[in-house]
């Protein structure tokens, strides 16, 4: 009875993950293509994506779920792109001066994201999502309306032939891959883009190193319950805006990784599904929306990548059209966020009815998380 | 003058706002050169193109499951309605009735297999259903390319398989509502009576549906579901009900939506339709708890009134499209704004 309950709980926890490496390996032959290609392919996006996926760090230690909010962030990062191509800056100082110029942004964003959240709490992640839709709003008036004509602009390529509003896509060719390309190893045939990996090292370094400061702590006892934060003196508000800010600020740096990679920028629409990519990924790599780690990042990032790269060939092979695979990766994505958060609001209900029987008494081994036990 | 402010404080000043502005797009519209009658026949030809999808929402809202993002289940069923009504060459009265009593048993089993998950998960439903939406209406994409469909309308021309993103009613029962008793007034103004009736009669259904047992054990559930359970109520079963009803209206919306457009649109086309039908009741004065069939009607004309008027009044005044900016920032401000106020509890 008892070892059949750990079982399903841990199949529960770990369902996503398992039901994932399943429909990949399956995916794998039919679509013909190489392991060397494949593994090629993944340090590539791991290369791309990872620093946008540990942005969702802190808000779930912070108690917020996951932000989806983190949209926000990319739009700042693509506004500090749009000027250094503006202003002409090439190569990796344009990298910085995109960041220099998205930061604030990104915390101005951060900080009204913050304020919204905490207006609805227990209701973040709709508010969060929600919340990146209507800043889109105001980006798409941004970028269609005021540069150019009240904010101007020196690079007339990039504006519109009406002569404001920026062009649907921007070339990136000043800045492409001139963060990867700095120092390219090759390993047994294998290029991996050396500083991106040092840059993204840092960022997990300061994850762990944040954890243990004074305010990490506050964050992750403002997550386990905020009314005794509150009573333990804690800043509840403040810890939760600090969380987000935070994390708008790093979306805002990993959405420049990310494009600088790609190469170009969809002017419109590049954000779109950033938070949906970063928050499937985590997802996929085990983690819930109260418990993540440096570790779940990475595992997300390649499995889901893994996917995404075998996917369209493998429903061109399998069903003789390409959009199968590609309606079916699209599919896998929304549908592993359903089910994981599903499955979790399944098991705290579990755990919530586990502890009330806890109350009763010690009836059986199988009573856990009581609160009461030695 | 205090019951004004408590009117203002009740009603919200996003809505005083949206009513001010789309009043100053009509009064403003003739100076533009945009014809008034023409618009108002757009403005009412929309509403009732809406309303009912609007209207779907109410139930869910009713039993405390939140706003229905999972809407997408109730247009899918619709579309297969539709479809199939198409593939068995239902005409005339015959194939729109067709296609709803058709959808119908694909919304009653979406609806109560989603009900089933939603009542696994309660206090997260808003979250989960957008996601369930999404990736239901993906695993359709999958479904619409390998569905054995085999009328040559509906069917992609060369390959002889899988259906077109785009389907024409034309031939079948495009404005079957619309054209039923219409009032024609002039060049421009065409008033749809058959397509209010049908909304009127919906919307009756409703009012009566929640005066009955059945309907008060729901807002009861919504309400307070603890106090519901405590006084007798299923509350499982009346969120069952609430959700299997909203699916159905969601079904039956985006036919009459259809009759009136002219077009089935399958694949991706029904996720964006879900979040202006839940802008539109929240403009109406809904909260996420307690909705009404004022808010659904008096939302429907906002929000459609301010997707007619916008392209056309701001456009020939500024000379640019801002429409799709002001419809991104109004909607989901909207919807913003609903989550973030503070629940009253009493009224």
């Amino acid at each position: 009875m008892s070892a059949q309950k750990r079982l399903t709980t841990l199949f529960s926890r770990y369902a996503v993950v398992i039901i994932f490496v399943i429909i990949t390996l399956v995916a794998i032959p039919p679509s013909g293509l190489s392991i060397k290609y494949i593994v090629q392919e993944i340090i590539t996006r791991l290369g791309r994506n990872s620093f946008l996926v540990l942005a969702l760090l802190l808000p779930i230690y912070a108690g917020m779920g996951l932000n989806f909010g983190m949209t926000l962030g990319a739009m700042a990062g693509q506004i500090g792109l749009i000027f250094a191509v503006n202003y002409g800056i090439a190569n990796w100082q344009g990298l910085v001066f995109a960041l220099l110029v998205g930061l604030p942004i990104a915390v101005l964003l951060g900080s009204i994201a913050g304020l919204v959240m905490n207006r609805a709490k227990g209701r973040e992640m709709v508010t969060g999502y929600i919340l990146a839709f209507f800043i889109n709003g105001i980006y798409q008036f941004f970028v269609m309306y005021m540069l150019g004509s009240v904010i101007p602009m020196r690079n007339r390529a990039i504006v519109l032939s009406r002569g404001y509003g920026i062009r649907n896509t921007l070339n990136l060719e000043s800045v492409r891959q001139s963060l990867d390309n700095i120092v390219m190893l090759r390993v047994a045939g294998y290029t991996i883009p050396l500083v991106t990996f040092i840059i993204i090292a840092l960022l997990c370094v300061f994850v762990v190193w944040f954890k243990k400061t004074k305010l990490g702590q506050d964050m992750r006892a403002v997550g386990q319950d905020m009314a005794v934060a509150e009573a333990a003196g804690i800043p509840v508000e403040k810890t939760r805006i600090v969380a987000i800010i935070i994390s708008t600020v790093l979306a805002c740096a990993g959405q420049i990784i990310f494009l600088q990679n790609m190469g170009n920028l969809a002017t419109y629409n590049a954000h779109d599904q950033t938070g949906f990519f970063a928050v499937a990924a985590i997802l996929v790599g085990g983690a819930s929306v109260t418990h993540a780690s440096i570790v779940n990042v990475f595992v997300g990032v390649m499995l889901l990548h893994a996917m995404f790269v075998v996917s369209p060939l493998a429903g061109q092979n399998l069903f003789g059209s390409a959009m199968i695979g590609e309606y079916f990766r699209q599919f896998i994505g929304y549908g592993v966020i359903a089910l994981s958060l599903v499955l979790y609001a399944w098991r705290t209900r579990r755990a919530a009815s586990d502890a009330r029987l806890g109350l009763h008494g010690p009836q059986n081994d199988s009573v856990k998380g009581n609160g009461g036990q030695p | 003058m205090r019951n004004l402010k408590t009117f203002i404080q009740d009603f919200g000043w996003p809505r005083i706002i949206i009513f001010f502005f789309l009043v100053g797009l009509f009064i403003m519209a003739p100076f533009v050169n945009v014809r008034l009658d023409a618009s108002i026949s757009d403005v009412l030809n929309r509403f009732g193109q809406n309303a009912i999808m609007v209207l779907a929402m109410v139930p869910m809202i009713q039993s405390g499951c939140g706003l229905n993002f999972g809407l997408a289940l109730g247009l899918v069923s619709g579309l297969l309605g539709a479809t199939l009504s198409l593939q068995f060459e239902l005409h005339g009265m015959l194939g729109f009735l067709g296609a709803i009593a058709l959808a119908t048993p694909f919304s009653i089993i979406f609806g109560w297999l989603y009900a089933k998950l939603l009542n696994k998960v309660k206090g997260e439903e808003m979250t989960i259903a957008m996601y369930v939406g999404f990736s239901f209406i993906m695993f359709m994409c999958i479904m619409w390319l390998i569905l054995p469909y085999s009328n040559p309308t509906m069917v992609w021309g060369y390959a002889g398989k899988g259906l077109r993103t785009t389907i024409s009613v034309e031939n079948y029962w495009l404005h079957i509502l619309n054209d039923f008793l219409a009032i024609r007034i002039g060049q421009f103004f065409v008033f749809p009576t058959g397509l209010l009736l049908f909304v009127a009669l919906f919307a009756f259904l409703m009012w009566l549906f929640l005066r009955t047992k059945t309907g008060t054990a729901m807002t009861a559930v919504g309400s307070n579901p603890d106090f519901a359970r405590a006084s007798g109520v299923d509350v499982d079963k009346m969120r069952t009900i609430s959700i299997i009803i909203s699916t159905f209206l969601g079904a039956v919306g985006i036919i009459v939506y259809e009759q009136s457009f002219g077009f089935i649109q399958l694949y991706t086309a029904p996720s964006p339709m879900v979040f202006p039908a839940v802008a539109a009741i929240l403009i109406g004065g809904a909260s996420i708890n307690k909705a009404s069939m004022v808010n659904v009607i008096v939302g429907t004309i906002l929000f459609q009134g301010l997707l007619t008027m916008t392209p056309s009044v701001i456009n020939s005044l500024l000379q640019t499209d801002m429409s799709e900016v002001i419809r991104i920032i109004v909607s989901n401000g909207m919807i913003l704004y609903a989550l973030t106020r503070k629940i009253k509890v009493s009224k």
